[in-house]
């Protein structure tokens, strides 16, 4: 489904990817973690596609395509997803009318009728229970106002709505406690299936203990240095990063 | 100190319509002749260089009597087909035969001819009352021929909008209006009031208008104005609103189009808890250059005032926003807020600001703040990350910051007729 090699790019003029390599294959979990400053969430926003990083080599297949070709609005309508870090505040725009004119683009594209008033939220009440979100949240102001793990559930319930082929969440976990945190992973568990992959950004093991990941990957210098199965992140939490980078950066000083 | 400009417009277009008026009229004709229209650079019109416009634009030859519009003309003009009082005013003059005024129990509407006559102390006791040292306060009262002359007694809440459209026929030759309106809202009266102007034809159009407006003890009064009009349309109006204890007054003004636009609206809040609101939206493009000044003078405690003018502005048009509050010394607790806030779009347009404060009292609240800036960058790629075109999020974004305006309008058929225009202007 994604097919990343030799990713390489940076923000004005830092180096941040040095040849990531990648694939992810539909149904997969992906878990990509790291030291702070490592390139994860460099790498969530070039998987969609935001202009202020220049991929300078490399490159990403989508489904077969040339993902870096596409345009941000293009790769979500492709089915690409990305949950923000830290989601905008949108003062004015409503999260019902914004994610009717999501969906309804996104189905234009696919070549799906659009969905009228009471088919939409029919299918919004169905993916609110998902994620345990209230009605009144959503016909406010979008994520104006919202707290933080507020935010982070509207993005999953944004994901809901959407149904990508690929969700990459960036750091969906971080500053939410532990309810929260269980609310989320659930949701995003039930938005499993065989024909999905999801990558999860993460600094921390908690959410993998939730989100159960197929792979783990371990980010540092902007190159994928380690990779295993879930037992990796058990141990990075055990451990800590400081025995990789230990490793990497001896490997290099040869 | 005048010049060839000012003889014209005193010499070509002084009418005699209002002989109640004439002496008022004549020393208003004298009054102009001495100071001449704003000179350039001049503080107050520093960047609406009205006197050069006007001059390069204008012969100012002649009145134009035109007053045969058609009807369907007319029709495809109004905001709302279906209201109840619309009044039509071509080149400054009152038209009985296109005009509707139901009978509404405690409203009176006249043309300022008849109202003259027919009320003439209520006239006298307020014509003239509010006019300030500005050169347009003078050219109005010297050359007006009519206006709208409305008065709502006391205790009437009168649910009723009334529509005034200002038409210039400039099919033609250039046209010109000189409309002076007196609104009165007695003693717990309720009134909204809606002007648009229109200028008809290819040829120059010059609109200077002026509103007196009295908003008695407890009253409430709605004041929309709407200027989506053609480039060949140059505007200067004036509203001078005076209020009384607990009255309320909201202003909407709203700049889509037009060629050099002026507006001054001057408050005086001379009673306790009065509310005064200042509402503004300007969507330009093209070379259209809107000027808003506003001013409002608290001049007893506890009052309230909020003022919140947004703008939009593309190509190469100019945005002009001048927000003065007067606090007196007598006016402690006063609560006022002002906020202007723009996004351009373009940056060939430009847009200047200026918020001006002058406080007297100890014990008050006061804010101001202005911004100018783009779309946030941040919140656009949020949007496309959802699937949503770069151009329609845009609109998105657009829409939402000038709805904040809109959405504040209290009629629903203006406010729907407005809606129709920002989202198709916004691309939304």
């Amino acid at each position: 489904m994604l097919k990343i090699q030799n990713l390489q790019a940076r923000i004005e003029e830092k180096e941040i990817l040095n040849g990531i390599n990648l694939e992810v294959k539909p149904g997969e979990v992906h878990a990509i973690m790291g030291p702070n400053g490592s390139g994860k969430s460099t790498l969530a926003s070039v998987l969609a596609g935001r202009e202020d990083y220049e991929v300078t080599g490399g490159s990403i297949t989508f489904k077969g395509e040339d993902l870096l070709e596409l345009a941000p609005e293009e790769r979500a309508r492709e089915g690409v997803f990305l949950a923000f870090q830290y989601p905008v505040e949108i003062p004015g725009v409503t999260t019902t009318n914004f994610l009717k004119t999501a969906v309804n683009q996104v189905r234009e594209h696919n070549g799906l009728p659009k969905l009228d008033a009471v088919s939409f939220l029919k299918e919004m009440k169905s993916k609110m229970k998902l994620v345990e979100i209230d009605q009144s949240l959503l016909s406010r102001s979008l994520n104006e106002g919202f707290s933080g793990g507020e935010k982070k559930r509207n993005e999953i319930f944004q994901m809901a709505m959407l149904e990508p082929k690929l969700a990459i969440l960036d750091e969906t976990d971080s500053g939410l406690d532990i309810d929260a945190l269980k609310i989320v992973a659930n949701g995003v568990n039930k938005l499993k299936s065989e024909d999905n992959a999801t990558i999860v950004v993460t600094h921390y093991q908690r959410l993998l203990d939730y989100i159960v990941p197929d792979f783990v990957h371990v980010l540092y210098k902007g190159k994928i240095v380690k990779s295993g199965g879930k037992e990796l992140a058990l141990e990075l939490e055990e451990k800590g990063y400081d025995w990789i980078k230990e490793a990497v950066d001896t490997a290099e000083a040869v | 100190m005048s010049g060839a400009l000012e003889e014209a417009l005193i010499g070509n277009l002084g009418g005699d319509d209002l002989p109640l008026l004439q002496q008022l009229k004549e020393e208003a004709k004298s009054e102009f002749i001495r100071k001449g229209l704003p000179k350039f650079r001049e503080e107050e019109y520093k960047f609406t260089p009205i006197a050069k416009t006007l001059e390069k634009n204008f012969s100012f030859q002649s009145i134009n009597k035109v007053q045969q519009v058609d009807a369907d003309t007319l029709e495809s003009v109004k905001i709302d087909p279906a209201a109840k009082i619309t009044l039509f005013f071509i080149n400054g003059v009152f038209s009985k035969e296109h005009s509707t005024i139901k009978d509404v129990e405690g409203l009176i509407i006249k043309d300022m001819k008849s109202a003259s006559v027919e009320n003439k102390d209520q006239v006298l006791a307020h014509f003239g009352k509010l006019n300030d040292e500005d050169s347009f306060t003078a050219l109005n009262t010297a050359l007006t021929q009519d206006g709208s002359y409305i008065e709502v007694e006391k205790n009437a809440s009168i649910d009723i909008p009334v529509y005034i459209y200002h038409i210039n026929t400039a099919t033609e030759v250039e046209a010109y209006s000189f409309p002076r309106n007196l609104f009165i809202g007695n003693k717990s009266s309720k009134v909204t009031v809606i002007e648009k102007t229109v200028t008809l034809g290819g040829n120059n159009a010059f609109i200077n208008s002026l509103n007196e407006i009295f908003v008695r003890e407890n009253a409430h009064f709605n004041h929309i104005r709407i200027q989506n009009d053609t480039e060949n349309a140059y505007e200067v109006t004036q509203s001078k609103v005076y209020q009384e204890d607990n009255s309320n007054y909201s202003s909407f003004t709203f700049t889509l189009s037009g060629g050099m636009i002026r507006n001054n609206l001057n408050i005086i809040s001379n009673g306790q808890n009065c509310e005064s609101n200042m509402y503004g939206l300007y969507l330009l493009n093209g070379k259209t250059h809107a000027d808003n000044h506003t001013s409002v003078d608290h001049k007893q405690p506890n009052s309230y005032s909020n003022e919140l003018y947004k703008g939009i502005l593309d190509g190469k048009s100019r945005g002009v926003f001048n927000g003065k509050i007067y606090v007196r010394q007598e006016a402690q607790k006063t609560n006022a807020f002002q906020s202007n806030n723009n996004i351009l779009l373009a940056d060939s347009a430009t847009l200047n600001t200026k918020p001006q404060l002058e406080i007297w009292a100890d014990d008050v609240k006061c804010s101001h703040g202005c911004t100018s800036g783009q779309l946030d960058e941040e919140a656009i790629f949020y949007l496309q990350a959802r699937g949503i075109s770069k151009e329609k999020a845009m609109g998105m974004l657009l829409y939402a910051f000038a709805n904040d305006v809109v959405e504040k309008l209290p009629v629903e058929a203006v406010k729907n007729y407005l809606d129709e225009i920002v989202s198709q202007r916004l691309n939304s």
